[in-house]
């Protein structure tokens, strides 16, 4: 059987990052939820700290360099996609919603997406549901109801009566990534796109 | 193969001198351009259309039509002709008149324009541009080939009766291009009607613009017109050179980095690495010119874009006389070396008229065969 595509965006700055982290252990957690299945996934990662320069020059001259081409391929060709960002001034980073900003309008449509995010502070975590939730929501995207932040105290705490501690919320959020993906199977090669024939464009106005 | 230049007509500050000209100085100044081009021997001139600053070309028919009285053999044209926002009833009579005028030397590029404002200061929908391109076309093709229309569409008061004059010179109309950066449905258009299709390649990476043109090819012999070889290409291109390839990138750059379009982002090496731009010596153009071909197949239009950014009027005749002396007839040569003999040239209104005459003589012939039987 052919193996997931299950490509990872992180728009972690610093190397290492936390993002970046979170990003490996939500893609690791979901490659073993689906091994178990006896399904191999193929794990592309996409660095958008890699492809910054070349993101805001497909903002000035309309096109993506070759890099950041194969990126957006990879993400519009993916079943599954782990959307990781830091939470900036209350929202997204600028560099993930730029990516996304020149990614196809309809690439994600219908596509499982799990979103996560990292911030220093516990209290951002809610960003990920007034800002991240809806810019995939607006891309038709289907987004698993977990969504996994971690601040940095995260790193060094366990849960407690009233919350799972981080490794519980990955577990959980790849989980229903790997329900929706094993339920569906990969995804068949792309058509190529058809053309509609002129005189279908033509009825279609009766003239 | 036939070879000219397309002007977008911007009012741009040069930023070498902090200097910005006059609407005046640059509608003069394309004037002066259209005819150097023809002085150095290139095939075509074509201006853009905006309705916006800092553009200047709103009103091509009439700056074409000047150019008409000051030159002979050169085509005009446009890079183009906005058939979303446009009156196709206009465009059909104001193309007309200035294919009489010009005696023929007239063709046209459809377009769906660039700027979304322009869409609703002309009382149109932008997102009803591909629809309002094919039917605007569908009339204005009718209206140039039937001599009475009847005409209901969505998007404009019908016609009854109505009579588009002057007809077309010699009743052929003018050859059509349709461009596009972006649409397979504009290449379905094209196919379909057997016009030309222009790819105005120059921003973007070629791979996305072959299989647009390849697709044109595909379905221009689907629709029986000829082979997808036989099919009408133009192409785009953006050059500056200088006889020292170190002396046109040390000039260029300035106005490459501050260019309206694509300043400011990548670098110059980047851009002409992705796209057509070249930068560089009369030799360096004609090698990256010639791998057009190998990219698109034979084709019958290169239009280069070489007045913009900024760039003095001065310098822009310069690099004409480069394009005309050292350039042009290089490529002309080498693009005729290999080409298959079915393969057609550039459309000019003296071919569309023999093409018409000879299949009235067959049809006749035809017809008197019929009638001896």
């Amino acid at each position: 059987m052919t193996a997931y595509k299950l490509v990872v965006v992180s728009a972690g700055l610093s190397k290492p990052s936390s993002t970046r982290l979170l990003a490996d252990r939500l893609a690791d957690a979901t490659v073993r939820r689906l091994a178990l299945e006896g399904r191999e996934v193929d794990v592309t990662v996409v660095e958008l700290r890699d492809l910054a320069v070349e993101i805001a020059n497909n903002f000035v001259t309309g096109f993506p360099g070759a890099a950041l081409r194969e990126a957006i391929e990879a993400v519009t060709a993916a079943d599954g996609l782990i959307a990781v960002t830091p939470i900036f001034t209350a929202s997204y980073s600028g560099l993930f919603k730029s990516f996304f900003d020149v990614v196809d309008n309809d690439a994600l449509t219908g596509k499982p997406v799990l979103i996560a995010a990292t911030g220093g502070t516990p209290r951002h975590s809610l960003a990920l549901e007034h800002a991240v939730r809806p810019l995939f929501g607006y891309l038709r995207a289907v987004v698993l109801p977990t969504a996994v932040y971690a601040a940095t105290d995260d790193w060094g705490a366990a849960g407690d009566g009233l919350t799972d501690g981080l490794p519980r919320r990955i577990d959980r959020a790849a989980g229903e990534l790997a329900a929706l993906l094993s339920g569906r199977g990969p995804a068949a090669p792309a058509v190529p796109e058809r053309v509609v024939p002129f005189a279908q464009q033509l009825a279609a106005l009766r003239v | 193969m036939q070879f000219g230049i397309f002007s977008v007509g911007d009012v741009t500050t040069d930023p070498t001198t902090g200097r910005t000209p006059s609407e005046h100085e640059r509608i003069k100044a394309m004037v002066a351009i259209a005819r150097k081009a023809e002085e150095v021997g290139l095939d075509v001139f074509a201006t853009g259309e905006h309705h916006n600053p800092p553009f200047v070309p709103s009103s091509p028919t009439t700056m074409l039509g000047y150019i008409a009285a000051q030159t002979d053999r050169i085509i005009l044209s446009t890079s183009t002709t906005l058939i979303t926002t446009n009156d196709p009833v206009k465009i059909a009579e104001d193309f007309a008149m200035l294919q009489h005028l010009a005696e023929g030397r007239v063709d046209v590029m459809m377009g769906r324009g660039n700027t979304g404002p322009v869409y609703p200061w002309f009382g149109q929908d932008i997102r009803q541009g591909i629809p309002l391109a094919v039917e605007n076309y569908a009339l204005l093709h009718q209206l140039w080939r039937e001599e009475v229309v009847d005409w209901q569409g969505r998007f404009r008061t019908p016609l009854q009766g109505f009579t588009a004059t002057p007809r077309p010179l010699d009743d052929v109309p003018p050859f059509v291009w349709h461009g596009s950066i972006r649409s397979p449905e504009i290449a379905e258009q094209a196919a379909y009607y057997g016009d030309g299709f222009f790819a105005n390649n120059i921003f973007w990476p070629k791979e996305h613009f072959r299989k647009l043109v390849n697709l044109y090819r595909e379905r221009y012999a689907h629709y029986g017109h000829g082979t997808p070889e036989q099919a009408v290409v133009g192409l785009g291109g953006q050059v500056f050179m200088r006889k020292n390839s170190q002396d046109a990138v040390r000039e260029f750059r300035p106005y490459f980095d501050n260019a309206p379009v694509y300043g400011h982002g990548p670098s110059l090496e980047e851009f002409t690495e992705q796209t057509p731009l070249t930068v560089g010596s009369p030799q360096e153009v004609i090698e990256k010119t010639l791998t057009f071909r190998e990219t698109f197949g034979d084709y019958q239009r290169q239009l280069f874009l070489m007045d913009h950014a900024g760039l003095p009027l001065k310098t822009v005749l310069e690099q004409l006389d480069l394009l005309g002396e050292e350039v042009v007839p290089v490529l002309r040569e080498e693009f005729a070396k290999g080409r298959p003999a079915q393969v057609p040239d550039g459309p000019t209104h003296a071919a569309l008229v023999a093409a018409r005459d000879a299949k009235a003589g067959e049809t006749a012939d035809e017809q008197k065969v019929e009638a001896s039987k």
